[in-house]
């Protein structure tokens, strides 16, 4: 996924579960159908929780990426 | 009851320590951020988690495996597991505000969410908080010590909610 193609940011480095899908929740509510959101989270949870969470909501994870122990996520807001 | 066509959630928090606030309230507000509706009915100890300002300690005399951590120092001394003998735990006085203390500086050095912040995140997301009245008659407490929003009832409306939920769980 491009960088250009992102609108909005979310850093949850450091945060552990729930925070990283309350906080995802809280910043794709605030935006508006078709926007990308990128989230980064440092939770290894966080790989199976945003499966589950965007399955669960209906938002599409349309990319996902790791290295240097930090998770990105690419969120399409439903 | 209508349905909204949401998945429901219903979970009855039964316990006022520290420790055992973190289940209830996150499942819940994880619930609520996956779209589902949930209910919390707080009763016995669980209703001390409604109080306009949480008290909730650690308990060690009655979590004879916990290990406690301390929150600062090398790593490796961070990682270690201290033991703590009941006979301590449960005799020493003062050693719950230490437990406490210590459970809450690891947490927050760790990146874990505060149990206000966790509840606030429930409200935000419209769960429902019933109070058990029974319980507020025995702990003598009074609508005003509780969050303004509470719900007040019994087991018959936590019932009726809860055999029409997806999940139920007791905690």
């Amino acid at each position: 996924m491009s960088e250009n193609q992102i609108d909005q940011e979310l850093d949850c480095r450091g945060l552990k579960c729930p925070l990283p899908i309350l906080r995802t929740k809280k910043a794709i509510d605030r935006m508006v159908t078709g926007q990308v959101l990128k989230m980064v989270a440092t939770d290894p949870g966080a790989i199976n929780d945003m499966k589950a969470w965007t399955s669960r909501t209906g938002n599409a994870l349309v990319d996902s990426s790791q290295g240097d122990g930090e998770f990105i996520f690419y969120v399409r807001k439903k | 009851m209508e349905d909204n066509g949401r998945k429901k959630m219903a979970i009855i928090a039964s316990q006022g320590t520290l420790d055992w606030a973190y289940p209830p309230f996150v499942l819940a507000s994880t619930a609520a951020a996956m779209n589902m509706e949930v209910w919390m009915f707080f009763t016995f100890y669980g209703l001390s988690l409604l109080k306009k300002k949480i008290e909730a300690k650690v308990a060690p005399a009655t979590n004879p495996a916990m290990p406690m951590k301390m929150p600062f120092g090398p790593k490796g001394f961070q990682a270690i597991n201290w033991p703590i003998p009941n006979i301590i735990a449960g005799n020493l006085p003062g050693f719950e505000t230490v437990a406490t203390s210590l459970m809450k500086k690891t947490f927050e050095k760790n990146g874990i969410a505060t149990i206000e912040e966790l509840r606030d995140a429930c409200l935000e997301a419209d769960v429902t908080m019933v109070g058990c009245t029974m319980t507020m008659g025995i702990f003598g407490l009074e609508k005003d010590d509780l969050i303004e929003e509470t719900v007040f009832g019994g087991a018959a409306m936590f019932l009726e909610y809860a055999v029409g939920a997806d999940i139920q769980l007791f905690i």
